[in-house]
């Protein structure tokens, strides 16, 4: 540890450190704008300055100044402050003054330090300089005249999200920052850009000119338009969610959100279901809570259990599905099912169906092997902390699968299943960087595990697993990564088929006369049988809702206090932002009153008390928001024959990571990605 | 003053380096140590745009060159924008076969830079910097001190140095260029590289008998 002093106060800092970290460990308070805790130093902003004694008389920056021992630095002499107001009056010669009109303000680092450590008045007259704006995309808005050239947006583009896209071209007065050749970013990370912008320069664009800071009501949550189940702050005003923003959670996301988590939520103003709907003679008619709930139990009457099912969709909470169970059970079904690709998973062990190493774990790991599996798009997030580990060096990443650019270096083994076996054995030449590495890594995509050969290929990569030094008592090096926010809650608390229970498949065909979607939009509809009656219970009006013959309009995750799991199996609780619209209501309460209807009540009245119920099926639900890290003792597989692998290349899970769920859908900003993004790459992919 | 972003001008569809610059692009990488090729996008942005001038007439760097030059040293094709818009050397929209660089800075300003570049706008009819000449064949451009004051004013010609100008031989400079034909670079006050004007005077009046 390396002593200094700032301001009279010691303290011990890493060596290695720069000056501003240092005085940020003595409580002081250094501004910056181009200096990021996550991004490489620019020191090009030049707002950090400090003055540093026995070295030379001049204002240092303290972001790109290493400690040295004893250094003796001062945040608040003369010099400094007087130096700090030079370097934001330059700053401020070519900024606008257009505070009132732009969507930073309130929450924007240039208008807080001009405050703080400015000048009071402008002593600038001459003219100021107007840069054209550049289209990024749909995401992305830019008032370029704004820019004060911090170059966190070309660094966190090039470093962070592996798309070197950004730049600053020409110089001086005339530099800009941009693409140079116009296009959109090729990122799912770009919402960052926002984030990290100090001024009004890049702003989102769905929300440009939508609320200000000071009006909304910010909550607390968790995003579940995938499996990472990054921690979210849900922005509202009155009724509506207007935006959602990343909150730190070094665990799973840093401080980053992926692009459809962040902009999606316009879809949830659009397509809601707000009152329950019912089917007679053929056409939906509005209905009461009261006449719905008839309606289904009119149905159910005389119907055996084992004639009824219930499928939970990719956002269904953990306390919904455990009500949804009850009530099954209660009703006499053991027909359940949570995976809605099909996907055959043995849940004999919470380890075969998780992401065993956790998200943070992967900077540990020297050696990747991602199978069947695309993490750019199923996990952004993921992605990016694989990158941020092949920054840093020495990490070895091969892949089985279609080759995709993930913005690191991969080196693609084959497209196939069967190259598992080669790797087994040792005659696949990366069988031998596998058995070299430390802490190597198999990442399993859950699109795999919805193949036919599914448990075959899940106990292979065990198995390549055990054989490669991934499963040690330190480290457990097997991971299955999700891409649905619900599976692992639901596979957690057992949402399967029972004993003698139907699957999914079987349920479809015609296997049972109800049957209960509690949010499940990606199934096939069309393979539901045509004398089922289907009871859709959810928040959009998509696929599921167009085949039901009874709605009930349920809350979407930033409308009710619900439990996820995460890929990690990371227990984690989302909070209501704002009320269900309409008719709608919390799934679990929906449930638990349409037991009463049937006389088969369910056991709890409150949240809480369907929590303690919830810990009592799996003691997992006890640990929220904490994973500890584990290894692996047992090397015993899951079931599956590991040589019964078909030889059909692997698939793509998500062929547009824009829309994957009805929130999604339903929003007019994903339909613009989709639009922007993914649909030249499919018109190319016709010719 | 580099162009910020490529407009009003059509972006040639295509470009591949020719023989003659692939053999010097060869030369040029190999003097940059393995896995430093990146340093080589000065010299092949310079390669590029000589070989645009040797096939087109007008020494200038297309967008797809640079996307080709971040091919061949594979590095992102922002890095290369980066540089070529950075370095008033390369031009990044298309200029005349004759490009006319004049200094205006202020050793060459003082020495009469100012009747050079009338000159050359009354020979040319050229009105603004960086206009193109409908004919294809001149462009002017202001630049900074060429390093050559003691020879001012000088007034660039592609990559020659015409140096002790005036009005009268920056005119007969373009006509001469206009039929084609290239003046010897150099001073045209006739002074031997820098030496004084009307031939070398140090030591030829020193007495060494009166000396001693």
């Amino acid at each position: 540890m390396v002593k200094v002093t700032v301001d009279g106060i010691d303290v011990d800092v890493p060596p290695g450190s720069n000056v501003l970290q240092a005085c940020e460990a003595a409580g002081k308070e250094v501004p910056r704008f181009c200096y990021h805790e996550r991004l490489s130093v620019a020191g090009n902003c030049r707002m950090c300055l400090v003055e540093i004694e026995k070295a030379p008389p001049k204002p240092f920056a303290s972001c790109a100044y290493p400690v040295a021992e004893g250094m003796v630095v001062h945040t608040d002499t003369p010099m400094v402050v007087k130096a700090r107001q030079g370097v934001m009056e330059f700053l401020l010669i070519n900024h606008p003054l257009d505070c009132p009109i732009c969507d930073q303000g309130g929450e924007c680092d240039l208008q807080d330090q001009a405050v703080g450590y400015g000048r009071d008045t402008s002593r600038y007259d001459e003219h100021k300089r107007a840069v054209k704006d550049k289209n990024l995309g749909p995401l992305v808005k830019t008032v370029m005249t704004r820019c004060i050239h911090c170059t966190r947006c070309i660094r966190f583009s090039a470093e962070i999200a592996g798309v070197p896209e950004l730049g600053a071209t020409a110089r001086g007065e005339t530099m800009e920052v941009g693409t140079y050749v116009e296009k959109a970013l090729s990122s799912e990370l770009s919402g960052n850009l926002i984030d990290i912008c100090p001024v009004g320069a890049l702003t989102s664009k769905p929300y440009a000119f939508v609320a200000r800071p000071w009006e909304l009501n910010k909550t607390d949550s968790v995003d579940v338009l995938d499996a990472v189940g990054a921690s979210i702050r849900v922005d509202a005003r009155g009724p509506e969610v207007l935006r959602v923003l990343p909150r730190l959670n070094e665990d799973v996301n840093e401080e980053w959100l992926a692009d459809k988590s962040r902009f999606a939520v316009d879809g949830l103003k659009r397509r809601r279901l707000d009152s329950c709907w019912v089917k007679r003679d053929g056409r939906m008619v509005k209905a009461s809570w009261t006449e719905a709930f008839a309606a289904i139990a009119a149905k159910l009457n005389g119907v055996a259990g084992e004639r009824i099912g219930a499928i939970a969709g990719n956002l269904a909470d953990a306390e919904s599905m455990l009500a949804l169970k009850d009530l099954m059970s209660a009703l006499g079904s053991q027909n359940l099912d949570c995976r809605q690709d099909g996907a055959d998973t043995d849940v004999s062990r919470r380890d075969f169906y998780s992401f065993n190493t956790s998200i943070a774990g992967i900077e540990e790991a020297d050696a990747i092997l991602l199978v069947g599996t695309n993490p750019r798009t199923e996990a952004p997030l993921v992605n990016a902390r694989i990158r941020k580990r092949w920054l840093a060096g020495g990490l070895t990443v091969a892949a089985i699968g279609p080759a995709v650019d993930l913005t690191y270096p991969v080196q693609w083994l084959g497209d196939g299943p069967a190259l598992l076996a080669g790797l087994r054995n040792g005659n696949h030449p990366f069988a031998a960087v596998l058995k070299a590495a430390k802490k190597p890594m198999l990442v399993l995509g859950a699109g795999a595990l919805a193949r036919a050969d599914g448990a075959a290929i899940l106990a292979a990569c065990w198995a390549l697993a055990a054989g490669s030094n991934m499963l040690t008592p330190e480290w457990h090096g097997f991971n299955v990564l999700h891409n649905a926010a619900s599976r692992v809650g639901g596979l957690d608390l057992g949402f399967l088929p029972g004993a003698g229970g139907k699957g999914l498949s079987a349920m479809l065909g015609g296997g049972v006369d109800v049957l209960w979607l509690l949010g499940a939009d990606e199934i096939d509809t069309a393979r539901i049988g045509a004398g089922t009656f289907v009871v859709y219970q959810g928040h959009h009006g998509d696929r599921g809702a167009a085949r039901a013959d009874v709605i009930l309009p349920g809350a979407a995750y930033t409308e009710k206090n619900g439990t996820y799991v995460n890929t990690e199996g990371r227990v984690q609780r989302g909070q209501l932002a704002v009320h269900p619209p309409g008719e709608a209501r919390p799934d679990w309460a929906i449930l638990r009153a349409f037991s009463a209807v049937v006389g088969k009540t369910l056991p709890y009245d409150s949240i809480e008390a369907l929590r303690a119920r919830l810990e009592q099926t799996n003691p997992v639900f006890a640990r929220v928001d904490i994973l500890p890290r584990f290894g692996c003792t047992d090397q015993a597989g899951p079931a599956g024959n590991p040589d019964a692998v078909a030889v059909a290349p692997f698939v793509p899970a998500i062929a547009n990571y824009y829309q994957t769920d009805p929130i999604s859908r339903a929003s007019p900003t994903m339909a613009e990605c989709t639009e922007t993004y993914v649909a030249p790459t499919r018109a190319a992919a016709a010719e | 003053m580099a162009e910020t972003a490529p407009a009003d001008f059509v972006q040639p569809d295509s470009f591949a380096f020719d023989a003659e610059s692939q053999a010097e692009i060869a030369k040029t990488i190999a003097k940059y140590p393995p896995g430093k090729q990146a340093s080589a996008v000065l010299p092949l942005l310079w390669i590029a745009q000589r070989q645009m001038g040797r096939q087109t007439d007008s020494a200038w760097v297309p967008t797809k060159a640079m996307d080709e030059i971040a091919r061949v040293l594979d590095i992102a094709p922002i890095r290369v924008y980066e540089v070529a818009t950075f370095y008033l050397m390369f031009n990044t929209a298309p200029v005349g076969k004759f490009h006319l660089q004049l200094c205006t800075t202020t050793p060459c300003w003082l020495r009469g830079s100012d009747q050079v570049v009338a000159a050359c706008r009354e020979a040319t009819g050229l009105k603004g910097w960086k206009e193109n000449s409908p004919d294809g064949l001149f462009t002017m451009t202001e630049v900074e001190c060429l390093g050559a004051c003691v020879n001012a004013p000088i007034l660039q010609v592609n990559d020659d140095f015409y140096e002790d100008m005036d009005a009268e031989k920056t005119k007969a400079l373009i006509e001469a260029l206009r039929r084609g034909e290239i003046p010897k670079p150099g001073s045209m006050a006739g002074r031997q590289t820098s030496a004084p004007e009307g031939g070398p005077i140090t030591l030829t009046t020193l007495s060494f008998e009166k000396a001693q």
